[in-house]
């Protein structure tokens, strides 16, 4: 087998001997029917200075494998065989105490939420001294003061200083992430494992935390395990992958030639069906670098460039239809309590004006509060909009009430963020589906019930499923029910608020090709609320960019994506995971 | 750094490929397809089922229902036929656990007397489950003024002590003591418990993306109280409400002791135990016996409600 050409900066640099060694690793939760394993015989081999990304699915067992190096599993979880050899000691053989010694002090963690990981009674200051104490890097007092001023200023916080006495609720997500990595990096470890440190932080506000990780940890030469479900980023941040897919390890190498040369039908899988692959595929795809066509290849079943071209080319003929939804200078204000008795106007939306022609999907695109679901919903009409208009079909929503308003709710459905929250745990899915049709009073009890099997039927849902509860299905099929739901009465109009982004990529990538057929087959109009821009490329023909309530740029996806005009729009793009990686030759 | 470089390249740079026998990839998001249905409720039902504390007090509870409905069944002898010639006597062949100071039957007057304190106990909590709920769901549920004005009255109603306040209407509606009227002495200054209680679980359930979504599909704002919002709150009044029934036992029992719940007149195990207690030490089990019906009877209740409550909630059923 001829070595790719690695493409790679990172990898010339303080390149060692083996710093981690994971053999066989055995790893099994204590359940009521027995010992279930977790993580069935892993291998993996970390070098100093080197990063190695664990990319899987919820449930695969890459947290589990990180967790077990410093033996940090919960309780039930134990490990049942192999070794872990972290600079020539198995750790597994470890006692408490020893191990002790071996956190924090040679081996780093920063936790997946930087929201609950940080006590929220103590000062963050006290919390960072705490750790240099507890692993002797100073001694309490001034020390300590000075120290972990230094630790908080590494960490890139600025006004290190006044910030020490601040408690975590006046930190933002990225400050609190940021003083999460200055803890783990404090005593500069050997080793850092990070388990999805950004994912529940904004793109932009990611981009720069990973960069600055990067940064501190290349100074160091300290090694990093990564932990992450996104394959893009993976790929961007690390020299190494290693694909875990039901407890085991099913591919691992280099990550460029990992995604140019997928080999394991799973990785396969995720390679066609990460959103921000694809949507450096699809924009390669009219440039120059070759990238591996896997529409037909067995076992994938969804390949999103596949999807989003054949969407794209069906859309392109509606974009010229009369608007199904126009928005016009749309403004709400919340009266924010501020104290006693006052309160303070606060702009969620700020007259925001865009319009969606019959049959396209349009993205609105933001950060968290950007305002983008308070659109969503003021076109629902779940809420009433301080000045501005909402015209459906030649209606304006101001004026629909009563029996208007039932008809128009009739023509407009939701599908929302998620999926375990959506349905109600006590109808089964068969009166789940069903609900719209007996609020409307469409139909006899016989016809609803023929609805709901055909609409099973069209989201790809069993027949047998219309006696199930919701807590028996997982999230696409939770989130498949309410896309049936939505479809029940025969809209015109689907509101999409971050319907698809608490999904694994793989269930993601089968929800939006479906929703992509779906669109076709009944002449849907999407409104798409997102934070993720790389979905958007896939699934919408126009995107409006919003941002602190305001929509900064609205334009085609071609446009936007090729052409951004506008800085942030172009900060937004940089940001998507995966963008950064050099693909090709 | 003891390794040459030449195996440290090879270790950095292979490409390992599981083999897919070891690995079979399975669909994408399969549905298990045979499974059982199960929701919270008929979660609840299976786990109750196999614990035995369950059945033990279902068991005596459903006795306890046959014997206040059916007392005939029981006893042949009639309680209110009681024979002064037979005062104070010990058990005997015609009366298994003896006679009280008038010469009643004990075992007789314990059977009639269970209707009454059961009587009173669902009664009570009928009319406590109904203000309740009523207060607490559209408290919660339609916020602002209705919950200001709605709480502030349960909040009224729960500064009164509720026992204290019952003695009170007892002493004052002397001449209409019954079992309706005491129910409602009882029940009427206890339920502000149960309202708190469902108006929070409201309020948190009310924010569901459920009841979002039903909104938005055009549902109207009754049914999702009613057909979204209250099946999924109601578990924890379903506990307190069980438990709550042996209190109200116990608070008729308690009323009748001290001579302001039901006349003498009326059979019930607390104005039995009220009148053998002057005899406490010459026959003190004209005492015990009914003591221990209203005590195995409360407890009932209790072990009911909390089985019940170890059922409802899923964190504690993992724990198990």
């Amino acid at each position: 087998m001829s070595q790719p050409t690695l493409n790679n900066p990172m990898d010339d640099r303080r390149i060692g001997a083996p710093l981690l060694e994971i053999r066989d690793l055995q790893v099994a939760f204590a359940t009521q029917s027995g010992m279930v394993p977790a993580v069935n015989g892993v291998d993996l081999t970390l070098l100093q200075g080197e990063t190695l990304a664990i990319v899987g699915e919820s449930g695969s067992g890459k947290t589990t494998t990180a967790l077990s190096v410093i033996n940090l599993l919960p309780g039930a979880a134990q490990i049942t065989g192999g070794s872990i050899l972290f600079d020539g000691v198995d750790l597994t053989k470890l006692s408490e105490k020893e191990l002790e010694k071996v956190r924090g002090k040679q081996i780093g963690f920063v936790p997946q939420d930087p929201m609950s990981n940080l006590n929220p009674v103590w000062r963050i200051g006290f919390q960072v001294e705490e750790t240099l104490v507890a692993n002797g890097k100073a001694t309490r007092g001034k020390d300590a003061r000075a120290k972990a001023i230094a630790v908080l200023e590494q960490a890139g916080l600025s006004d290190a200083k006044d910030r020490m006495r601040q408690y975590p609720h006046q930190f933002s997500g990225g400050m609190r992430q940021r003083v999460l990595i200055g803890i783990g990096l404090s005593s500069t470890p050997k080793l850092l494992i990070a388990d999805e440190p950004t994912s529940a932080l904004d793109v932009t506000v990611q981009r720069v935390i990973l960069d600055h990780l990067a940064k501190l940890t290349a100074e160091s030469g300290t090694s990093v395990l990564f932990i992450t479900h996104d394959l893009g980023l993976a790929a961007e941040r690390a020299q190494k992958l290693v694909v875990m897919y039901k407890g085991r390890v099913v591919e691992a190498g280099p990550s460029v030639e990992l995604l140019q040369n997928p080999q394991h039908p799973y990785t396969k899988r995720l390679v066609a069906a990460a959103p921000s692959l694809a949507s450096q595929r699809l924009q390669r795809s009219s440039t120059t670098i070759s990238t591996p066509d896997l529409r037909n290849d067995e076992g994938v079943d969804v390949d999103l460039v596949a999807t989003a071209e054949d969407r794209a080319a069906r859309a392109a003929k509606a974009l010229t239809a009369p608007p199904a939804v126009q928005v016009e200078n749309l403004t709400r204000v919340f009266q924010i309590s501020s104290g006693k008795l006052r309160s303070e106007p606060f702009t969620a939306v700020d007259s925001v004006s865009f319009s969606i022609a019959k049959g396209t999907t349009t993205a609105l695109v933001g950060e968290s509060g950007s305002g983008k679901s308070t659109v969503a919903r003021l076109v629902l009409k779940l809420d009433e909009p301080t000045s501005g208009r909402i015209v459906v079909d030649g209606r304006d929503l101001a004026d629909t009430k009563g029996k208007d308003l039932l008809a128009l709710r009739r023509r407009m459905q939701p599908v929302f963020q998620d999926p375990f929250g959506s349905l109600d745990p006590l109808y089964n899915i068969g009166s789940t589906i069903a609900e719209p049709l007996v609020a409307h009073r469409v139909g006899g009890r016989r016809e609803q019930r023929a609805r709901v099997l055909e609409l099973l039927d069209q989201v790809s849902l069993p027949k047998k499923l219309v006696d199930r509860y919701p807590n028996e299905l997982s999230g696409g099929q939770r989130q498949r029910v309410a896309i049936a739901r939505a479809l029940a009465l025969k809209p015109d109009i689907v509101v999409l608020d971050e319907a698809v982004s608490a999904l694994d990529v793989l269930v993601q990538a089968q929800i939006l090709a479906l929703l992509g057929e779906l669109q076709s087959e009944l002449d849907l109009t999407y409104l798409f609320i997102t934070h993720d821009l790389a979905v958007v490329r896939l699934i919408a023909d126009n995107v409006c960019v919003m941002r602190k309530g305001k929509i900064v740029e609205a334009a085609s996806t071609t446009e936007v994506f090729d052409n951004p005009r506008e800085q942030y729009t172009q900060e937004l793009l940089a940001a998507i995971p995966g963008a950064g990686i050099k693909l090709g030759v | 750094m003891e390794n040459s470089p030449n195996s440290r390249s090879s270790l950095s740079e292979t490409h390992f490929v599981a083999s897919l026998d070891e690995t079979p990839l399975q669909e994408t998001d399969s549905v298990a397809e045979d499974s059982r249905p199960s929701n919270l409720y008929i979660d609840a039902w299976r786990d109750v089922r196999s614990r035995p504390l369950f059945w033990i007090s279902g068991v005596f509870i459903l006795l306890i229902i046959v014997v206040s409905i059916f007392p005939g069944l029981f006893t042949q002898i009639d309680p209110r036929l009681c024979d002064l010639g037979q005062s104070n006597a010990g058990p005997s062949a015609a009366h298994i656990l003896g006679t009280t100071k008038q010469g009643c039957d004990v075992y007789a007057r314990i059977i009639f007397g269970t209707s009454t304190s059961l009587t009173v106990g669902i009664l009570a909590t009928i009319i406590v489950t109904i203000i309740g709920v009523i207060f607490g769901a559209l408290g919660g549920f339609f916020g602002r003024w209705v919950d200001a004005i709605l709480s502030r009255i349960g909040d009224i109603f729960f500064a009164i002590p509720y026992f204290l306040a019952a003695v009170v209407v007892m002493s004052v509606f002397v001449q209409y003591r019954n079992v309706f009227v005491i129910a409602l002495a009882i029940g009427a200054f206890a339920w502000p418990g149960t309202a708190r209680i469902l108006r929070g679980q409201v309020l948190s359930v009310k924010n569901a993306d459920y009841v979002t979504s039903a909104t938005a599909l055009g549902v109207g704002k009754f049914t999702i109280l009613w057909r979204h919002v209250l099946p999924n709150s109601i578990a924890p009044v379903i506990v307190v409400t069980t438990i709550g029934l042996a209190g109200a036992i116990v608070a008729e029992a308690t009323l009748s002791f001290l001579g302001v719940g039901l006349p003498p007149s009326v059979m019930s195990w607390g104005n039995d135990i009220s009148a053998a207690q002057r005899d406490l030490r010459n026959n003190p089990m004209t005492l015990v016996w009914p003591s221990i019906a209203l005590t195995s009877t409360v407890l009932a209740f209790v072990v009911m409600g909390e089985v019940i409550r170890d059922a409802l909630d899923p964190k504690a059923r993992a724990r198990r």
